[in-house]
């Protein structure tokens, strides 16, 4: 947690005035108890009632003074403490913006949802309450020790007896308490965990019969935490009245001191009820740090967690010195290239060269997990290569800005997202300065011009989070729209059309076909007839090229492709 | 992801105080802060009823936490009474001796009995607060845990309906924050509730038992306190709630892009999701901070006003002490109260909310235990002794909703190993078949039977074991290869398990993962890929051996070359088994026992492949216009 306080350094000005406001504001609630004590030593002693009145009057001035500077202070405090909740998003997002698609596999996407939002929020609520709480602390506790030392120094002997006392009392409880906080954090987690696996697996569950299982999985969970809450929360029973006895025999045993020392003539009675007032305002400000014990735990944790996004570097970044463009325009070409993944054992390609050219349609097919999305995801540099070189128009991916590259091409992925905001919006997300026409006639390339004038507001109709209000196959002719609305060099395909049914699937490759006539157009596609008619298919079999061709030409030389040929297709279909 | 921003912390009571005041429940949280918004329940009374019958049976604990609350309270209420007796002996003996009495001294025999007195007060006072908070942790937890337990119960017994009309967020909301919520105000606010009360009044009675006129002055600080509270917490609602919104934007905003991340970077948008972000972010802070410290000023202005009582009654006190009519032990001990006071009442007032938004949270949980549930099995249900497999649909009626009545009068008889395709376009609602059959939903009219049996007379239990199924909506959790492919049956042994892995031909893939079998998913099961995800599911419906199949022929996921095989090792699984194929390759199709054409939600034609074309149906258009077009792959799904 101390290591994301670096983000506290650019609020050190409001900080600094909140420290100075508080000490302020500690020494106003220090200071009345004195004036009481001038009030009742001088007051009242020689029966001086204007003398009362006047005292009373400087203690109200001083309380109005120590709120002005209590509600400063306040200001201030929020300020800081939203300001870095600000600054730590921005730095959390803007980090992930620049993550590779690597780093999202690594953490998860859900995982960084919540760690760039609740996780700051926590962090961000932590900050306020030390600042509120935490900063008043140690000043009420040395500023009440200076009044006591200046009041009656050797009474003030007391504290060096009480202090270590409570301190050790906070210190053993503390040793106990943060472990069991820790805990509780880490059981509840756990039986968020069940829960939502039941939620998301109850078809499944009741299916397999596994109702009771997943009740005792639930219970045990449930009981984890209970039996660690329980012990937690008996030891924090324990916490309150050891204090508070501590603090209580303290004052005794200064009303017993204090009362030598006045039989003595050393000492005023209302020195004495002053001193007794800096006592429990010593003893006080050592409670409040311990009331962080809930708090720090559960901060620390999304500490951890904040911190682990912003120590993962990205893996992929620009090239100091771009290679100067060449005059080519669509060329793609693999040499050589191999890819793992993080921490795999096989490589997910291997080998892999071909090239690509504008105006063909090279089509990629293979079985699940033979390379074909790994290898398509390589070419707008969403990983690197690990040996070997991906060229567009001659010039090494890695060479390129990554700005540059990805403008080249009209990507789409295998699952259709869109964004919260109009159709018109969503398909103008591949170009920003589209035209209306554009717009409208990517559209109607991809199909969906049909059902958006069918809407009430057409372009104009509103796309909810996510894009739920679309269906799957509308939700995928829009993101073919989006890509088709660039008039990209490179279109890629990924697996895109498999939510829509087959007429629209071939009205839209029909069209498709006219519009990609200068581009080169790479189709990842699971089904024979998709890839039929294409230029070149390259056919992928455990991440290893298996053959490259035509149709004909594979049915007569490449086992592999026809296998998936005859698995798709009835013999007399293939003739 | 919005559904737990209500997270402040609660406030630490401030300064002051003997009353017991207990730490947080495992969340720690829940209650809204000073000056939040707080939700309201839409029957307080009624729920607050309810909510106490779940502490009944621990009825003797928790009266004797409020017997112990009782005395703590007393007995720290009387102290400050007594400290300032021994302050009045010191003050009389130094008077006295300033006077010149003869002979005047500290007594310092009285003092040692006051000492005494008070170490004895005090020593009860924490060992029954102890207690109180001992017992109460007990209480507390224990009836959160029963609560938990029968929440998650009444879910187990709860239709598919319900899940189906909610989204899962919404639902583990009410288990776990509403929960954590109800939790962290029983172990803590209520006690505070009754020490609180209880300090008020005996506070105020310790006070009159002094001085009328000085009680009259720090009483007149509680209304002034009151409006001040109010009037400020009136202001910072709204900005709490403009916060509120801004961080719901900022969190959508969030979703949006990390779940679109891949979009983004391949259109090069990262400056645009950049730039929205921070005017977002930078709304939230113009909110946030306003929030902040509007609410901030409220304890600062609390204690001006408890400073000014504070003020008034040393005057007043140092007066009247002068006039003889009290003494100035009295006066310290009423300082004492007059600072006991302000805290109790602040806490009442954070409390009020924090029983409110606690109710509320009740409320939502109990809304869950009313849901109505899932028709009992059978008293005695008949149990199908060697299963066929031979389903019948007999006049079935059914539709989600009443009024939308989806299959009108079904039938459908498939005998013992007939497969039965099941082809339509994309949300032709193919589910629909597979929650009658398995019983998920009820069916509004006729019968389905298995053998003969209707499955109203099975035990949901038997008659789910008699089908595998395997979809397009995997289902793994977070655990091992092992575990997850063992689901299928209880007490499976290795062997079993790696032959269904074989079958399946998962063997191959999870050998290569670095543990092997031992392998364990992650929470969103990303460590392995769609692919291999659906593998693990069909060996997970090999292991099961059912009587019936349901299969989806998920094209989306396992395909091409791994389908072949997974397709042979399901044609030896669907030999001698009845299997329902929601169909996508056309061989599946045509080599059908019969094929159910599904258009929105009903079956509209049903027959053998040949039979449909020669109807000239829908099926006959669907198949030909792909002939047409010169392609031969019926694309549906």
């Amino acid at each position: 947690m101390i290591k994301l306080f670096r983000f506290v350094k650019p609020f050190w000005l409001p900080i600094l005035a909140v420290l100075v406001l508080v000490f302020f504001q500690s020494l106003s609630e220090l200071y009345l108890p004195t004036l009481m004590a001038d009030i009742v030593d001088i007051g009242v002693v020689n029966g001086d009632t204007p003398y009362i009145w006047k005292v009373g009057s400087v203690m109200l001035l001083v309380a109005l003074g120590g709120m002005l500077c209590s509600i400063a202070a306040s200001y201030f405090s929020s300020r800081a403490a939203t300001g870095f909740g600000k600054l730590l998003r921005a730095k959390v997002f803007n980090h992930v913006e620049n993550f590779s698609l690597e780093e999202f596999d690594k953490v998860g996407t859900a995982s960084l949802i919540t760690r760039t939002t609740n996780d700051i929020t926590q962090i961000q609520q932590v900050l306020i309450m030390m600042l509120r709480m935490m900063v008043m602390a140690p000043m009420l506790c040395i500023g009440g020790i200076i009044m006591a030392v200046s009041k009656d120094a050797t009474l003030s002997l007391i504290f060096v007896v009480i202090l270590p006392v409570l301190a050790l009392a906070v210190f053993l409880i503390a040793r106990k308490g943060i472990p069991l906080f820790k805990a509780i954090q880490k059981k509840i987690d756990k039986l968020n965990l069940v829960m939502r696996e039941n939620l998301t697996g109850i078809r499944v569950i009741r299916s397999f019969n596994r109702v009771q299982h997943e009740k005792m999985r639930f219970d045990e969970a449930n009981y984890d935490l209970t039996d660690t809450s329980i012990k937690v929360n008996k030891i924090m029973a324990f916490m309150m009245p050891i204090m508070m006895l501590v603090m209580n025999l303290s004052s005794v045993a200064i009303i017993w001191f204090g009362g030598l020392r006045i039989q003595a003539e050393s000492m005023q009675v209302g020195d004495l009820m002053a001193f007794l007032q800096y006592a429990m305002q010593i003893m006080f400000s050592l409670l409040m740090v311990s009331m962080m014990f809930v708090m720090i735990p559960r901060a620390s944790a999304s500490a951890v967690r904040i911190n682990e996004v912003l120590d993962m570097a990205p893996v992929i970044n620009d090239a100091e010195t771009t290679a100067p463009a060449t005059g080519q325009k669509g060329h793609v070409e693999f040499q050589n290239v191999s890819f793992s993944y993080p921490g795999a054992e096989k490589p997910a390609i291997q080998d892999i060269s071909f090239a690509a050219r504008p105006g063909e349609v090279t089509a990629i097919i293979g079985g699940t997990g033979s390379g074909k999305s790994t290898l398509i995801n390589l070419i707008p540099r969403f990983y690197d290569v690990n040996e070997g070189r991906v060229l567009v128009n001659g010039i090494d991916v890695r060479e390129m800005s990554q700005q540059k590259l990805r403008a080249k091409i009209g990507f789409v992925p295998q699952q259709a997202v869109l964004f919260t905001g109009t159709i018109s919006d969503n398909i103008r997300y591949g170009k920003e300065d589209a035209s209306d026409e554009e717009v409208r006639h990517a559209a109607e390339i991809a199909q969906a011009a049909d059902f958006i004038s069918k809407m009430e507001q057409g372009y104009d109709s509103p796309i909810a989070q996510g894009g739920t209000n679309v269906s799957g196959g509308q939700k995928q002719r829009l993101s073919i729209a989006r890509a088709l609305v660039r008039q990209a060099e490179i279109y890629i395909f990924d697996d895109s059309f498999s939510a829509l049914d087959f007429k629209t699937d071939s009205r839209l490759r029909a069209a498709l076909k006219q519009e990609t006539q200068e581009s080169t157009v790479i189709i990842v596609a699971q089904r024979v007839s998709t890839v039929l008619d294409a230029d070149q298919i390259i056919v992928m079999d455990e991440s290893r090229i298996a053959g490259i061709g035509k149709h004909q030409e594979l049915m007569e030389t490449c086992d592999v492709y026809r296998e998936i040929v005859l698995s798709q297709l009835s013999e007399e279909e293939i003739a | 992801m919005s559904q737990s921003h209500n997270q402040s912390a609660r406030k630490p009571g401030g300064f002051g105080g003997k009353g017991g005041r207990g730490h947080g429940g495992p969340g720690g949280h829940g209650g809204p802060g000073m000056g939040m918004p707080v939700e309201k329940a839409k029957d307080f009374k009624g729920t607050l009823k309810r909510l106490m019958t779940y502490m009944r049976p621990f009825r003797l604990q928790l009266g004797s936490v409020v017997l112990m609350a009782v005395l703590s309270t007393v007995f720290a209420i009387l102290s400050p009474r007594v400290m300032g007796d021994a302050t009045n002996v010191l003050f009389e003996g130094i008077m006295g001796k300033i006077q010149g009495v003869p002979g005047a001294a500290i007594d310092f025999d009285a003092i040692g009995r006051i000492i005494l007195y008070l170490l004895g007060l005090y020593l009860l006072s924490s060992l029954f607060s102890y207690f109180q908070q001992y017992l109460m942790a007990d209480v507390s937890q224990k009836t959160v845990y029963n609560l938990r337990k029968q929440v998650n119960d009444k879910l187990s017994r709860l239709p598919l309906k319900y899940y189906d009309a909610r989204t899962h967020g919404e639902i583990l909301s009410r288990v776990t924050n509403d929960m954590d919520n109800i939790s962290s105000t029983l172990q803590q606010s209520m006690t505070q509730l009754i020490s609180s009360v209880l300090t008020i009044i005996g506070v105020i009675v310790m006070m009159l038992s002094i001085s009328p006129l000085m009680t009259l002055i720090a009483i007149l600080t509680i209304p002034l306190s009151i409006a001040a509270i109010t009037s400020i917490a009136k202001r910072s609602q709204q900005q709490f709630v403009r916060q509120q919104k801004e961080l719901g934007l900022l969190n959508g905003h969030v979703e949006e892009m990390y779940t679109g991340h891949k979009v983004v970077k391949a259109f090069g948008r990262e400056q645009q999701s950049l730039q929205q972000f921070s005017e977002i972010n930078e709304r939230l802070y113009e909110a946030g901070w306003k929030a902040q410290f509007i609410s901030g000023v409220i304890m600062p202005i609390m204690s001006f006003i408890g400073n000014i009582g504070y003020v008034l009654v040393a005057v007043v006190g140092g007066i009247l002490v002068l006039k003889e009519r009290i003494k100035i032990g009295d006066v310290q001990a009423f300082i004492q109260y007059t600072r006991q006071l302000s805290q109790p009442i602040a806490q009442t007032a954070n409390i009020a909310n924090i029983i409110q938004s606690t109710v509320a949270s009740s409320e939502r949980v109990f809304e869950v235990m009313d849901e109505a549930e899932e028709i009992p099995d059978p008293a005695n249900p008949v149990t199908i002794k060697d299963p066929q497999g031979e389903v019948s649909f007999n006049h079935v009626r059914f539709g989600y909703q009443d009024q939308a009545v989806l299959i009108e009068d079904m039938n459908i008889h498939a005998s013992k190993g007939q497969t039965i395709a099941i082809v339509g376009p994309t949300g032709a609602g193919k589910t629909t078949l597979i929650n009658l059959l398995m019983r998920f939903y009820e069916v509004n009219g006729g019968s389905i039977t298995i053998d003969g049996v209707n499955i109203t007379d099975m035990s949901r239990g038997d008659l789910r074991s008699l089908f595998g199924m395997v979809l397009q909506d995997t289902w793994l959790f977070n655990g091992t290869i092992r575990d997850n492919i063992a689901y299928g049956r209880e007490g499976a042994t290795e062997e079993e398990i790696i032959e269904a892995a074989k079958t399946a031909h998962a063997d191959h893939f999870i050998r290569t993962l670095p543990d092997g079998y031992d392998t364990i998913l992650n929470e969103e099961a990303s460590n392995i890929s769609q692919g291999q995800k659906q593998l693990l599911t069909i060996a997970r419906a090999v292991l099961a051996d059912p009587a019936i199949l349901i299969l989806d022929e998920a094209t989306s996921s396992v395909d091409t070359r791994t389908e072949i095989y997974i397709q042979k090792a399901m044609n030896e699984l669907m030999k001698g088994r009845t299997s329902f194929v929601i169909a996508h390759r056309l061989s599946t199709i045509k080599d059908a026992d019969m094929i159910l054409v599904m258009n929105q939600g009903s079956v509209i034609e049903q027959g053998t492949h040949d039979e449909l074309l020669a109807q000239g149906g829908f099926y006959a258009d669907l198949y030909n216009s792909q002939f047409s077009k010169g392609g031969f792959d019926l694309e549906v799904g």
